[in-house]
């Protein structure tokens, strides 16, 4: 039986390409196996589990383009010892990686319909991939727009991919910081605020939200009161993870394991556990 | 007047507003442009005035001696501008700035008040309609003051 | 051999046949296990209680002793017989063998050109589990959902589950903080067991009447002295597991518990426990099917090589949620309902099953003798999410 059993636990080697920066402390890793042969192939909201020699494991979302051939690639933020580690690694570093894990944003169901992707802060990066494939599959879906949150204009991620999808005529981006200078000539506000002034037709919308626990909360919020379906609206959970494969614990919320049952979740999944405390 | 009555009646702010009350409110409006840059009010200003935005973006700003300027909101075409008009001392808590070409709606806030306080029925669908932008824009700034996004230090 | 979709309980459920063997050939058994490369574990006096640990012989079980167990308090006791197997579970579960407290997963070595990860290999004497409890066996059987059951398989767990020999032994005496058959995992072992004892003594008689459950058992009995008698067997273990079943020192109601702790988040009841509960963990390392795990990364001094272990983990525990913008469950209250919730609902939506067996070690082993049982009775007493009345 042993044979076909792969180990879960055990990261293969890959090796960092590039490490380049995207604003003071979010970076972006691209690396390819050391051992000949293609990165595994993942969908839109999968996520990796990264180690770097001696310091540990931490989970990464996947933010590259899964409709093309080109290195793994994962969009990080410098919050632990990791993550830290992580940012000093040069092109030529080997890295441990395990995955890709977890249930992805639901990309081909949302196949004839609007597509709304709210994203806040870094939960811009697992939403990257899901609108890589919304664009590769262009005419395959309704409307599309995305509404995304950050800090300060100096916290936006991706501005090349922004500023060109907001030249495209069949998808709306909409970007709003929490607070600006006065030479940022953008929107200034809650993400939330943005969705209201959106065209979609609410009984035919997908909504795919990733950021912060709280503006997700506030998201669907918003999401329900122009009346999207519960059912029709995905969030992406995070926890503590350690194994990845649900094993160990960790990540668990309620009945559900983060890893394995998510990390995306349908809106009326998780419901009952959103607004409460400590679960 | 018929083109500010119809641009009125299809707000969200007005929905549902009888007749003789947007009647009594196209009389208190006009229509107003800010070119970019131009500040709309100031802080302290007294609040005579709030705007249905048509099109354009204008800037709150808060400026705090040497410190630079803060933008902590920004609004655009169909959002309502201003509700210190309603709440005394009638004055301006931060800049209001055009941002670009701003088309919008001005209604005597000053001319309302006095209307609110002899048509209380008058009054109560004004609070019914401004309370609800005020509730949520005190819960965004809840949000933008919790910092979600950063990491906690 | 066990593939990955097939269940080991699947795999051991042949042909059952009931033999009889003296005590006086109880060795045989032994011989019979080495003889076929099994490394022995089962019960044994140590650290002053009965615990599991290798055994080299029939003379290493706790021959004559019992325990006396209650809320916070476990006492070794001689019992005024010769009986082999006459106690309640111990502080020890089998888990300790099967997915060890500690363990190394893998070694790294760095060098100029990358990084050499290599898998810890897995070289398992096969274990024979000797006096496995009805609860026990469905505590292993509920952690092979969780190691074996689903998309990945651990690798650790499986190595030592594949070949392990399980040897049951119905209980005789129940304890008082029993409640095995109020989650309907005992006294009596049905299924899931290679062989499975029930130890008589009776008028100057001493023997086992011996279940076969699987081929492999019958395999080792045929070279144990046995009488192939089997009239009364039957009614004997009914008689036998049946008395026990009535000696049960604590009770459970499960009637909807699945819904009846998700729909008391709130209620005041998690302040009370809470108030009493050290978060020390004690409950969730003697739990027979408590899992949770962290790993460690060490590396040694010349800073080239680097180890990654695993090691038991425990709801209880601050870090067990920490995240970078804070830990999700931060106070007691939290960390109790996160246990009880997952032992007793939480583990249906996940493996199916009940997380409890009702072993009662979680009672015992609490310094503050809280007590499972009486946390569920207290909650469904007095609900606080609301219901539809007719009055």
């Amino acid at each position: 039986m042993s044979e076909s059993l792969a180990n879960p636990l055990l990261p293969a080697p890959y090796r960092v390409l590039r490490n380049q920066r995207n604003t003071h402390d979010v970076f972006t890793l691209d690396v390819e196996p050391v051992k000949k042969g293609n990165s595994p192939l993942f969908s839109p909201g999968q996520f990796n589990m990264l180690y770097i020699f001696g310091k540990g494991d931490a989970a990464i979302s996947i933010s590259g383009d899964p409709t093309k051939e080109q290195p793994l690639r994962h969009t990080i933020r410098r919050a632990g010892v990791v993550t830290q580690a992580l940012e000093q690694v040069k092109p030529g570093g080997v890295l441990g990686i395990r995955g890709p894990f977890g249930v992805p944003w639901p990309v081909k169901e949302a196949e004839g319909q609007d597509v709304l992707l709210v994203a806040g802060g870094i939960g811009l990066a697992p939403l990257r991939p899901a609108m890589y494939t919304l664009l590769a599959n262009r005419d395959k879906y309704g409307r599309i727009a995305l509404f995304y949150g950050a800090r300060t204009p100096e916290d936006l991620l991706y501005l090349s991919d922004l500023e060109q999808w907001r030249g495209r005529f069949d998808l709306q981006v909409c970007v709003s910081v929490d607070t600006a200078k006065r030479n940022w000539m953008g929107d200034v506000g809650v993400v939330t605020k943005l969705i209201a002034k959106a065209s979609f037709d609410p009984s035919n919308t997908v909504a795919l939200v990733c950021g912060p626990e709280i503006m997700m909360r506030f998201s669907v919020q918003e999401l329900k009161k122009n009346e999207i379906k519960s059912g029709n609206i995905f969030l992406s959970m995070e926890r503590n993870m350690k194994c990845a494969v649900g094993f160990c614990g960790h990540c668990q919320y309620g009945p559900h394991f983060i890893c394995k049952d998510g990390p995306v979740f349908r809106y009326d999944q998780v419901q009952s556990l959103l607004g409460k405390r400590e679960v | 007047m018929e083109l500010l009555e119809k641009i009125l009646v299809q707000h969200p702010f007005l929905k549902d507003l009888e007749q003789k009350y947007v009647q009594l409110m196209v009389g208190c409006a006009s229509n107003v442009r800010f070119d970019s840059g131009t500040f709309i009010y100031r802080e302290g200003d007294e609040a005579n005035y709030f705007y249905i935005l048509r099109a354009g973006k204008v800037a709150l700003e808060i400026h705090d001696g040497g410190r630079e300027t803060i933008t902590i909101e920004t609004l655009g075409e169909g959002d309502v501008l201003g509700w210190a008009w309603l709440v005394p001392p009638y004055r301006r808590h931060a800049d209001a700035q055009a941002l670009e070409l701003t088309r919008a709606i001005a209604l005597d806030g000053k001319c309302l008040r006095d209307k609110c306080r002899d048509d209380h029925n008058l009054g109560y669908e004004l609070m019914m309609r401004i309370v609800p932008l005020i509730t949520h824009q005190l819960q965004a700034t809840q949000l933008q003051l919790m910092d979600v996004y950063g990491v906690k230090k | 051999m066990i593939s990955k979709n097939e269940s080991f309980s699947d795999a051991l459920s042949a042909e059952k046949k009931v033999v009889f063997v003296a005590k006086k050939d109880l060795p045989a058994l032994f011989d019979s296990l080495w003889t076929n490369g099994f490394r022995i574990l089962g019960p044994t006096l140590g650290e002053g209680a009965i615990v599991y640990e290798e055994l080299n012989g029939v003379g290493d079980l706790p021959i004559g002793w019992t325990d006396e167990q209650e809320g916070a308090t476990y006492r070794l006791k001689k019992r005024d017989d010769e009986a082999l197997f006459g106690y309640n579970v111990g502080p020890h579960t089998w888990k300790k063998f099967l997915f060890p407290p500690k363990h190394r997963l893998w070694s790294a070595e760095a060098s100029t050109n990358g990084l050499e990860i290599t898998e810890e290999k897995q070289v398992i004497q096969k274990f024979a589990f000797i006096g496995v409890r009805a609860c026990e066996l469905k505590a292993i059987l509920i952690q092979d959902k969780v190691f074996l059951g689903g998309e990945h398989v651990d690798p650790v767990y499986h190595a030592r589950r594949e070949d392990a020999l399980l040897i049951a032994v119905n209980c005789t005496q129940a304890g008082k903080t029993c409640f095995c058959v109020s989650m309907d995992a005992g006294p009596r072992a049905e299924s899931g067991f290679d062989l499975c004892l029930t130890e008589v003594l009776k008028e100057g008689e001493h023997y086992f009447i011996v279940e076969i459950g699987s081929a492999q058992g019958a395999e080792i009995m045929a070279n144990v002295p046995h009488s192939n008698e089997t009239r009364e067997a039957e009614k004997a273990i009914q008689t036998i597991t049946a008395k026990t079943a009535k000696q049960m020192g604590r009770v459970m109601d499960t009637e909807n518990i699945q819904s009846l702790l998700q729909d008391n988040f709130d209620h005041p009841r998690w302040d009370d426990v809470a108030s009493r509960c050290l978060t020390c963990a004690n409950c969730t390392m003697a739990c027979p099917t408590c899992f949770c795990s962290t790993v460690e990364d060490v590396t040694d001094i010349t800073g080239d090589h680097a180890e990654r272990w695993r090691q038991w983990d425990s709801c209880f525990t601050l870090d067990f949620t920490y995240m970078n913008h804070g830990h999700a469950r931060t106070s007691a209250q939290s960390r109790y309902r996160q246990w009880m919730t997952h032992k007793l609902s939480a583990w249906f939506d996940q493996f199916g099953t009940s997380g409890c067996v009702g072993c009662g070690r979680c009672i015992t082993w609490c310094p503050v003798a809280i007590d499972i049982t009486e946390e569920v009775s207290a909650i469904r007493e007095n609900q606080t999410a609301a219901k539809p009345t007719s009055s």
